[in-house]
C-alpha cells in the first residue's frame, strides 16, 4: 500500500538501455508523492505508473532500503545519495523536495562503474578490491573465545567506525578524480587497526591499492567530497591511515 | 629498483610524491619570502642586496637550487599529469554537480591555479632569475665588495602597472593554491591525527594568506614608491 500526497515533481532521470547503448536524459511529471515517501517510493510510484502504460520501467538498484546494504546509488540534483548529510538514497524522504521541484537523477559516474541499465552501475571492482586483500586467513576450528584476543576500546571504536563502510560507491560518485581511496582505505584500517589483522597487513595494503590502481579509479586530491558525501561518514583519517600503511609496506616490507 | 617505480606510478606513490615537492616548495617560499622582506628596511635595497648576495654565492644554496628546479618540475609534471587523468576516470560527466557544498572550489582547482602560477613563475624568472643568473646586471659596492644590485632591477621592473597588476594575481593563485595545498601535502603523507591536524589546518590558512600578502606588497609599494 503506497501512500499518496499532493506533491508533483518533475523528474529528469538518465535512461540508458545497456552498457554499450548511448544514454540520455528523460523528463517525467510525478503527482500524488508523499512527503513521507522515501525516494525510492517515489520511483515505485512512477515505475507503477510506466508499468500500467506498457512502458520499460526504470532500472535503480536497491535491496534493504533500510541504510545498510549499500546498493541503492543515485546521484540526486548534483549529490551522491542526495541532499541530506549521512544518509542512503533509500533513507532519503521526499520532505528533503519541495512540491514543484525538479529533481535531476544520474547513475554514479567512474570508468571502473560502468552503466548496466539506467540507474544501474556495476560495482564489482570493489568486490575485487576486496578479494585483494580485504579479508583475514584463519585456520578453520573451533570459534575463538571473544575474549582471548584484548583490544584497546579506542582502536577498536576506529576499526568499527571504518568498518561501517557499506561499499555503495559514493565516495567515488563523488570525487572529482572519481577516486576510490576513501573505499579501499576503510577496508584496509578497519582490519589494520586489530591485532587478528596484523599479520598479513602489509601484503594486503598493498595488493589492495594495487587492484583499486588496476581498475581504474582516479587519483586522489585530498577535497574531502568522499567524506562529505559517505552515508556512514567514514572519515578522512584512513586515508591517511592507508598512505601510511602503504608507504611502509613499501619501504619497510 | 623495480619496487620502486612501481611505488612512484602508484596512485599513493604519486600523491606522495606531490605533497613531499609541496612541502620543500613551501620550505622554499619561507625563505624566499623572509629575503625578499630585506627591502622593507627601506636602506635603499642595502640589506636586500647583501642577503641576496649570500644566497646567490652561497654552495650550498646554489646546490639547493638545482634541487628545487627539480622539485618544481617534478611538481608541475605530476600536476599536470593528475589533470590530465580527470577526465578518463570519468568519460561520461554529470549534468548536475554538488559545486562548493562538498568540497572547496580552489581544492577542485588545483590544476589550473597551478598552471596561472607556473605562467607567473616563467615571466618571474625572465624578470629576475635570468638577468642575475645568466645576462648580467649592473652591480653596486658594499664595504669593497661587489654585489648584483637586484633592488634596483627590481624598482625598474615593477615601475610598470601591468607587471604589478600580473604578480597580485599570480600570489594570489599561490595564496588559494597553498590554501588547499599546505594541509593536502601532510594528509597525502599519512600526517593526520586529531591532535595535530587542525593545527596544521589553521598553519596553513594563516600561511597561505600571510606569506602572499608580502609578497604582494613587494611590487605593490615599490610602484607606489613607497618603498624607494
Amino acid at each position: 500500500m503506497i501512500m499518496s500526497g499532493d506533491m508533483k515533481l518533475t523528474l529528469k532521470v538518465w535512461r540508458q538501455k545497456n552498457s554499450s547503448a548511448k544514454g540520455a536524459f528523460e523528463t517525467y511529471q510525478v503527482d500524488g508523492i508523499s512527503k513521507d515517501m522515501s525516494f525510492l517510493e517515489m520511483f515505485d510510484v512512477l515505475n507503477e505508473r510506466l508499468i500500467s502504460e506498457g512502458k520499460e520501467p526504470i532500472a535503480f538498484d536497491h535491496d534493504c532500503r533500510e541504510g545498510i546494504c549499500g546498493m541503492c546509488s543515485m546521484y540526486i540534483n548534483g549529490r551522491a545519495h542526495g541532499p541530506w548529510k549521512g544518509t542512503t538514497t533509500c533513507q532519503l524522504h521526499m520532505r528533503a523536495f519541495n512540491d514543484g521541484d525538479t529533481i535531476v537523477v544520474e547513475p554514479w559516474r567512474s570508468v571502473a562503474f560502468p552503466v548496466v541499465k539506467d540507474l544501474v552501475v556495476n560495482r564489482s571492482a570493489f568486490d575485487r578490491i576486496i578479494q585483494a586483500g580485504g579479508y583475514i586467513s584463519v585456520n578453520t576450528g573451533n570459534a575463538v573465545d571473544a575474549n582471548s584476543i584484548l583490544i584497546d576500546k579506542p582502536d577498536a571504536d576506529k576499526a568499527f567506525a571504518a568498518a561501517a563502510c557499506i561499499g555503495c560507491g559514493a565516495c567515488v560518485a563523488a570525487c572529482p578524480n572519481a577516486s576510490a581511496m576513501l573505499f579501499t582505505s576503510a577496508k584496509v584500517s578497519h582490519l589494520a587497526l586489530l591485532p587478528q589483522g596484523d599479520p598479513e597487513r602489509k601484503t594486503r595494503v598493498n595488493n589492495m591499492v594495487r587492484q583499486m590502481d588496476i581498475e581504474g579509479f582516479g587519483m586522489c586530491s585530498n577535497t574531502g567530497a568522499c567524506e562529505a558525501e559517505c552515508p556512514k561518514e567514514i572519515s578522512l583519517e584512513n586515508i591517511a591511515r592507508m598512505n601510511r600503511e602503504y608507504v611502509s609496506s613499501v619501504f619497510a616490507g | 629498483m623495480n619496487w620502486f617505480t612501481a611505488f612512484l606510478k602508484s596512485s599513493i606513490g604519486r600523491k606522495v610524491v606531490m605533497g613531499l615537492t609541496g612541502i620543500f616548495l613551501i620550505v622554499f617560499l619561507v625563505v624566499h619570502c623572509g629575503v625578499n622582506a630585506c627591502i622593507f628596511v627601506n636602506d635603499n635595497g642595502e640589506t636586500f642586496n647583501k642577503a641576496a648576495h649570500f644566497m646567490g654565492s652561497n654552495f650550498f644554496i646554489r646546490v639547493a637550487e638545482i634541487g628545487l628546479f627539480a622539485g618544481i618540475l617534478l611538481h608541475i609534471v605530476q600536476g599536470l599529469l593528475l589533470w590530465a587523468d580527470k577526465s578518463k576516470r570519468r568519460p561520461v560527466g554529470y549534468n548536475k554537480t554538488a559545486g562548493s557544498v562538498t568540497s572547496t572550489w580552489y581544492s577542485r582547482s588545483m590544476g589550473l591555479l597551478g598552471t596561472l602560477i607556473l605562467l607567473f613563475l616563467i615571466l618571474h624568472l625572465k624578470h629576475f632569475w635570468v638577468p642575475s643568473r645568466i645576462t648580467g646586471l649592473g652591480e653596486v659596492m658594499y664595504e669593497q665588495e661587489k654585489v648584483l644590485n637586484l633592488y634596483s632591477e627590481m624598482k625598474r621592473v615593477f615601475s610598470e602597472l601591468w607587471v604589478v597588476v600580473v604578480y597580485v594575481l599570480g600570489v594570489i593563485s599561490l595564496g588559494y593554491h597553498l590554501m588547499h595545498g599546505f594541509q593536502s601535502a601532510f594528509q597525502s603523507l599519512g600526517w593526520n591525527h586529531p591532535k595535530y591536524t587542525p593545527l596544521i589546518k589553521s598553519l596553513g590558512f594563516g600561511f597561505s594568506i600571510l606569506v602572499p600578502l608580502i609578497f604582494a606588497a613587494m611590487p605593490l609599494l615599490m610602484y607606489l614608491e613607497i618603498i624607494n
